[in-house]
């Protein structure tokens, strides 16, 4: 097999094409009371994500999304609402900056609460480190979520992940 | 009956043009490359790599300028670049060539120049919605700046384009009609006759954005009788950074310049400036002067071939593929108007076009996935992007064969 071809099947891993297939939590949560849309303008492709924060705490009590993208963006999304639900703002975006930390370079450290499942999300996701240009579509739901996250006053309702990619 | 009653056509000769094209003798991921993204950008023989180095290490200079030698070779190898796309193009004079960027800024040229000397509040411009981006937004600008008004011609669901739809989009207040020649999405060529017979018949100029069409179908802007013609070079086998605005001399001249500066004055002084006629007033400063060069190189190139002879052998290479790409079952062709250059659109049930983009580069295939800077034409026919395989003549049917086996992948890993 081709080194290409394993990067192929490490990029479109079960997991992957699992949550693009069947995404997890593509809804618009009737209480969301953040929501930001991002952008991904190589291809057009648009996505939403909601996020109901406690009043008090700060914690991710819902994460959801709607939009239709490719397998990456789709999946990228689907189980980033899954490894945020219950997590707080400011773990949310440790989280990010790991994540997009290990899709652009060859040495990140995980945040310290992280548990098996959320790292091997994050893992099968940082497959598009082989290919650069498709970056933008891993991080496309995160950069939203984290426009989504912004407080209020500074909140940007639209967000792109264009400069993503790996160099 | 006589076995070969029928004379078969001449075979073109792909394999023999395909040497000429050192790019597409590579391997990409371990195999060879199969460049099917003609549309965004073509390969260039060696015939014009040649002419750019040639021109670089022996003959240049800047042009217009100097009085000596090597300024006089680059400038004359500049001017007979313009008499080369004149011919090419069948234009009255080679004053009417201007060189640009690239189609991009000569559709913009002509919005800045003529649009705001020409159009005033309430005026309609007619597009269609299939058009580029670079045929939309610098009208979008002057909706802004000047109030005119944008009117696209609504097209059919298989990506047609009804001369009836076109003429139910003029009005009394039409005075500019700027369609794409062929769409760089779908392939459809437009019925730029009959909508140019619709436009003089109510003396309204039409402006033709030849970018897909200049490399696969003959251009004879006389004969056509439109008022501007646009095209690039990078997409006719020629460098980038040139792009070709035709426009009838008389039009021309009558249009402020767009870019001031050196080289496209008569005289200047504090008390005013006047300005060259056209090319010469759109041409500020210092031009791409070997790149257009090289776009003369490459039309000799293309010329030696013969537009009429390509555009058989991509028809029988679209039909080809078609027929092989219809056979998919989850594979859909967005476009399929009867009239087509070799553009192929598809999407596919359970894959985005990026994914099958990934796939297909695993597989040395180089398509565009994407909305191909048509994004209301996305709009209109309710896709979010698809993705293309646009064919040039030194491409072979083996790999449309190639580009089947391709698509076969992306349906193992996704079903």
């Amino acid at each position: 097999m081709s080194s290409n071809a394993a990067e192929l099947r490490d990029l479109y891993q079960e997991l992957i094409l699992d949550h693009g297939r069947t995404p997890r939590n593509r809804r618009k949560p009737a209480d969301a009371n953040r929501e930001a849309l991002g952008h991904n303008p190589m291809c057009g492709d648009k996505m939403t994500i909601y996020l109901k924060l406690g009043e008090h705490d700060g914690l991710i009590e819902d994460v959801a999304f709607e939009g239709q993208g490719c397998a990456i963006s789709t999946a990228s999304a689907s189980m980033m609402t899954e490894i945020l639900k219950g997590k707080t703002a400011a773990q949310a975006q440790e989280i990010f900056d790991y994540f997009h930390t290990l899709c652009t370079t060859d040495d990140a450290t995980p945040p310290k609460d992280l548990n098996e499942d959320d790292l091997d999300r994050l893992d099968a996701l940082s497959g598009v480190r082989q290919f650069p240009i498709r970056v933008k579509c891993a991080t496309l739901a995160w950069h939203a979520m984290q426009a989504a996250l912004c407080p209020a006053g500074m909140r940007q309702n639209e967000v792109n992940s264009e400069s993503d990619e790996r160099t | 009956m006589t076995l070969f009653a029928c004379a078969t056509p001449k075979s073109f000769d792909a394999e023999k043009y395909r040497t000429d094209f050192p790019a597409l003798h590579q391997n990409i991921n371990g195999v060879p490359l199969v460049f099917l993204d003609n549309a965004a950008s073509a390969q260039k023989p060696r015939q014009v790599l040649e002419t750019l180095t040639r021109l670089y290490s022996n003959n240049y200079a800047n042009i217009h300028r100097g009085v000596y030698t090597l300024s006089q070779r680059a400038t004359d190898a500049f001017e007979r670049a313009r008499e080369t796309v004149r011919r090419f193009i069948n234009a009255k004079s080679s004053d009417e060539i201007v060189f640009t960027r690239g189609a991009t800024e000569s559709i913009n040229l002509v919005a800045h120049s003529w649009g705001r000397t020409f159009l005033k509040n309430g005026d309609e411009v007619v597009i269609t919605e299939l058009e580029h981006h670079a045929n939309i937004v610098p009208w979008q600008m002057l909706e802004k700046e000047i109030g005119i008004v944008l009117k696209p011609v609504r097209i059919e669901d298989n990506g047609d384009v009804k001369i009836e739809s076109v003429k139910a989009a003029i009005s009394q207040h039409t005075k500019l009609i700027s369609v794409a020649h062929v769409s760089n999405a779908l392939g459809t060529i437009l019925p730029v006759e009959a909508i140019i017979a619709e436009a003089k018949s109510k003396n309204i100029p039409v402006l033709l954005d030849g970018c897909q069409a200049i490399s696969h179908l003959p251009v004879d802007v006389q004969a056509l009788g439109c008022d501007f013609y646009v095209f690039s070079s990078h997409k006719l086998y020629g460098p980038t950074g040139v792009g070709v605005l035709w426009g009838k001399k008389e039009i021309l001249n009558k249009m402020p310049p767009y870019q001031t500066g050196g080289d496209m004055i008569e005289v200047v002084s504090f008390k005013g400036t006047t300005f060259k006629n056209a090319p010469g007033r759109f041409e500020a400063g210092t031009p791409a002067i070997a790149e257009v060069v090289g776009l003369g190189s490459a039309i000799e190139y293309v010329s030696t071939i013969g537009l009429s002879r390509i555009a058989e052998y991509e028809n029988e290479l679209l039909e080809y593929a078609t027929s092989q790409l219809s056979k998919i079952n989850s594979l859909r062709i967005i476009g399929t108007a009867p009239n087509k250059a070799s553009i192929i659109s598809f999407v596919m049930e359970n894959a985005h076009p990026h994914d099958i983009g990934t796939i297909l580069d695993g597989s040395g295939i180089a398509v565009r996935a994407g909305h191909h800077c048509a994004q209301p034409l996305m709009d209109r026919l309710g896709v979010p992007a698809t993705t293309r395989a646009s064919f040039a003549f030194y491409n072979t049917f083996a790999e449309v064969d190639a580009l089947v086996a391709g698509i076969k992948k992306v349906q193992e890993i996704f079903g």
